[in-house]
């Protein structure tokens, strides 16, 4: 008798078949599970508003309680932020003589969180890591500690002339280092000094890709941090500028493929990198072409007279393709241990071309397409404009107009000229929007300007070419501004900071010393409509200038990627204590601390360790909630960490002091975050019984 | 084949009666068949859910069981549950996780090879597909419950908060914490499975108890 229910080969075919099936509509079905609970707790997405006549009463009510009319509510509505909303925009800026960068959230201007650069600054744990803390020590300048910077111009890095939201680069005036910052965790992770110069001005600027940052200097100097007398300036004293070499995929600095340029000693201001029909240039101003050398003490005309006498001065037309061609063919000589391409060869090999300008300008500003260059008069009420086609084509025909002291050639100004545009008193910084509209601070007015580009923006508006549009006044005293990503490829014409230096009578009086002002203007209206619409003291330092950004470019870490994680090196570190490791062990007068911190404790919670002991502290956040961040510190010892989620810190510090130190956690972290602590115990000398005997282990008790 | 035997298997199906009558025969079998994969693919999805809402967590907090992992969640969840004396998860159904994928290709055999046999006592070899689901809700249950009920009296918090049991399913709280929990598409696909096999066993006895009464009579006569 034949029994067979089918043949096997089906059944397993038919099998896999259907597993395959069902595994597919079972993952689909599952993703839309998984989206539906997770979206039970989303924000909610605020209905129409429709007014009521009972509403707009007791709006007008609030609003003539307040003394506030129209405008005023239009602009409360533009900037104010429910609570949970995030803000479109992220503004970076340089926190001035605060050695910080400040992130602020626009429209609604609230302090985000400051960064700490040149300036140790205790609550991000920068600079209190024990003796030899690896931030002071990259502060150091000729082993000198400077803790300080004077932050100037924040870069954010770009592809393509856009920015990326990937690293942030900030100029320190004061002491010509750069910083650069990692915007994935928001850290400083590299301090640069320049080797030729103590003080710079013009950094940091990007080029298109980031390939370099340009650092340009301000007050010439003997290059190399050397000596000669005034009397010798022309002869000794030099400007500079130098091109830092970016490394993406380390996220540093290659100083080992970075070079300057020698510049005559005119005092180089801001600089800016051409970009589309200008790439493969830059652009820097200068002032100080007099070569005044001061003295007032002496009757000599002081600075301010003697730097300002002519009419003209010289913006700087740099080539850095070839500078680049130049440094790779060797031709540069080495000034205190670093590559330098002199000024014969800048000449010799076509890199370096001056063009007049009026007068003691400040910035000089590239159009997003790259055609044209704004450079802002400061002593002259225009702004000129410079045509990158002229520059080049005069360039190619050496149409020049002679040269200066150094050999430089100078091209002629009507040859290489496109257009004045008269704006008013003190013109100072330049920045666009996407309707062919160019904004220019003035500064002695303490205005806004809004003006009009010609060429291939000519059609984006209704106004006529290369004309004053609108002056919105400001309180007061304006240095820079910023557009939102308003000296990019691609502005967005959103929104405007203008970067009031005098805040006067603005805000409550805060004693003599008074806060800065960021102020909001709304720039998305064409022509003469231009609002005011927020003001924000800032009184943390004066801020220079600042880059805004586009909120979702940014590819921010919410806690680090695992515990155990060295922010130094953006990478897991093999020394990180893992849970179960603890202990202290010592060798000699060597103590070794391995710590985990989670809430609420440290474990171990007591460290004993002898009097002139060297105590090494490994300590990792084991955590991974978003911002579950603890603070570590002991207190007398100058010790004081951030560990944010999955971070880990290693400090070392000479027990020389005999006592009893609480350590605790300085962030509030849990209901028990004052039980979050432990005892670090320093046996005095006199009282230890008998010498530490050598490479003994004592490790704590693990449950 | 002994009487034994083909009394413990039951009758093979002769092929003319299976190309007459091919769906009453087929019907059990792709049943169970339906039933195995289910089961099989049940093990790549979550059977358990926990959100836990806190204000402080505003994204909620999550945990979710396969029945040989816990994922999401956990170390964040480990470490609040530490305040109140509550041991890690990962101590809970240790042993139920390292075979629950072994037992679950041991019931998926069972089921196969009971689709081959067409007596009674096929039953015996399905119930464990069939009793599986109300099994994991029990063990789950008996570990939520000795967990919650087991905290460890010297933990920071346990002066505040006393011994509880967890709601298994739908809405509990503790702390400033609520909880809900839900059963996931792996347990579904597992409750599935033991309805098709239950399904199956009906047609599966229809197809096969007159052939099997047929066999006991041609024995008992002969």
């Amino acid at each position: 008798m034949k029994t067979k229910d089918h043949h096997p080969r089906v059944r397993t075919l038919l099998t896999v078949l259907a597993t395959a099936g069902a595994m597919l509509a079972c993952t689909a079905l599952e993703a839309g599970a998984q989206e539906s609970r997770r979206r039970r707790r989303g924000t909610e997405e605020a209905a129409p508003v429709a007014l009521t006549p009972e509403q707009v009463n007791q709006l007008t009510k609030i609003a003539n309680d307040r003394k506030l009319n129209v405008d005023d509510l239009l602009a409360s509505a533009k900037t104010y932020m429910p609570s949970g909303r995030h803000d479109d925009y992220v503004l970076f800026s340089s926190g001035g003589q605060s050695g910080q960068i400040f992130a602020i959230g626009v429209p609604s201007m609230r302090l985000l969180r400051s960064i700490a650069v040149f300036t140790p600054e205790s609550w991000q744990g920068y600079g209190f890591a024990g003796d030899k803390d690896p931030v002071l020590e990259s502060l150091k300048i000729n082993g000198k500690p400077v803790n300080w910077g004077d932050t100037h111009h924040p870069a954010l890095s770009e592809t393509k002339g856009d920015y990326d939201g990937q690293f942030l680069f900030i100029g320190d005036k004061a002491n010509a280092r750069l910083g650069v910052i990692d915007l994935r965790d928001w850290e400083t992770k590299q301090i640069v000094k320049n080797p030729l110069t103590i003080s710079d001005h013009g950094a940091a600027f990007v080029t298109p890709n980031t390939d370099y940052v340009i650092e340009g200097g301000q007050y010439a100097t003997v290059l190399g941090y050397g000596y000669a007398p005034p009397e010798e300036y022309k002869k000794m004293y030099r400007g500079m500028v130098t091109m830092w070499k970016f490394d993406r995929t380390a996220g540093r600095i290659d100083t080992a493929n970075s070079f300057a340029l020698e510049l005559p000693p005119y005092w180089q201001d801001l600089a800016d990198a051409g970009k589309l029909a200008s790439d493969g240039f830059f652009f820097i101003n200068s002032f100080n072409s007099e070569m005044a050398v001061g003295g007032i003490e002496k009757g000599n005309p002081p600075f301010e007279a003697g730097a300002s006498k002519r009419d003209m001065d010289y913006l700087h037309i740099i080539d850095w393709k070839k500078a680049e061609s130049a440094f790779k063919a060797g031709k540069a000589k080495k000034i205190n241990d670093f590559p330098v391409l002199m000024l014969d060869t800048l000449v010799a090999e076509g890199i370096l071309h001056f063009a007049p300008e009026p007068k003691s300008p400040h910035g000089v500003d590239v159009t997003p397409n790259g055609q044209y260059m704004v450079v802002a008069g400061k002593l002259d009420p225009h702004v000129t404009i410079y045509s990158i086609e002229k520059i080049k084509s005069a360039i190619a025909s050496k149409t020049h107009s002679g040269t200066d002291e150094y050999g430089v050639p100078v091209l002629d100004f009507d040859a290489v000229m496109e257009a004045q545009v008269e704006l008013g008193l003190g013109p100072l910084h330049t920045q666009f929007d996407d309707k062919g509209y160019a904004y220019t601070s003035l500064f002695l007015d303490s205005a806004v300007a809004r003006w009009t580009l010609g060429g291939e923006y000519d059609k984006l508006n209704a106004e006529q070419p290369w004309k004053l549009v609108q002056k919105t006044p400001v309180q007061y005293n304006i240095g820079h501004l910023c557009a939102a990503e308003g000296d990019t490829v691609s502005p967005d014409g959103n929104y405007l900071i203008s970067m009031s230096k005098w805040s006067v009578d603005r805000f409550l009086p805060t004693g003599p010393l008074l806060p800065q002002n960021f102020q909001l203007l709304d720039i998305v209206q064409p022509g003469t409509v231009m609002p005011v619409i927020y003001d924000s003291p800032i009184g943390v330092g004066e801020p220079h200038y600042c880059q805004m950004i586009k909120a979702d470019k940014l590819q921010t870490w919410k806690v680090y990627p695992e515990i155990g994680w060295d922010a130094h090196k953006q990478r897991i570190s093999p020394d990180a204590p893992k849970k179960g490791d603890e202990g202290v062990t010592r060798e000699g007068n060597k103590v070794l601390v391995k710590m985990t911190a989670v809430r609420s404790h440290f474990f171990p919670e007591h460290v004993e360790v002898n009097e002139g002991d060297v105590v090494t502290w490994r300590i990792v956040a084991a955590e991974t909630a978003q911002d579950a961040t603890h603070g570590f510190c002991i207190g007398g010892y100058n010790v004081n960490l951030s560990l944010e989620p999955g971070e880990y810190t290693e400090f070392t510090f000479v027990a020389d002091h005999a006592g009893t130190y609480p350590f605790y956690c300085t962030e509030f972290c849990s209901a028990l975050h004052l039980e979050m602590m432990g005892y670090l115990h320093v046996k005095p000398k006199a009282g230890a019984a008998a010498p530490a005997p050598e490479a003994t282990t004592e490790t704590a008790s693990k449950k | 084949m002994s009487g034994f035997l083909s009394t413990l298997i039951g009758p093979r199906v002769p092929v003319e009666e299976l190309r007459a009558h091919r769906v009453r025969y087929l019907t059990p079998t792709l049943l169970f068949m339906a039933a195995r994969v289910l089961l099989l693919v049940s093990i790549f999805f979550p059977y358990w859910h926990m959100e836990l809402e806190a204000p402080q967590y505003p994204d909620g907090l999550y945990l979710t069981a396969y029945v040989n992992h816990l994922t999401e969640d956990v170390k964040e969840i480990d470490g609040l549950n530490h305040y109140i004396g509550m041991r890690p998860l990962g101590e809970a159904a240790a042993l139920e996780r390292a075979v629950a994928i072994w037992a679950i290709i041991a019931m998926f055999l069972l089921v196969e090879v009971a689709a081959f046999i067409h007596s009674k006592w096929a039953v015996l070899l399905a119930i464990p597909a069939i009793t599986f689901p109300i099994a994991f809700l029990v063990d789950l249950y008996y570990w939520m419950r000795t967990f919650g009920l087991n905290l460890d009296p010297e933990a920071p918090l346990s002066s505040s908060v006393k011994p509880f049991v967890p709601a298994v399913l739908g809405e509990g709280g503790i702390g400033q914490f609520k909880t809900y929990a839900d059963l996931g598409t792996g347990y579904w696909l597992a409750v599935g499975a033991a309805l098709l096999t239950v399904v199956g066993f009906y047609f599966h006895r229809r197809a096969y108890r007159p052939l099997y009464l047929r066999m006991k009579q041609a024995g008992a006569a002969s």
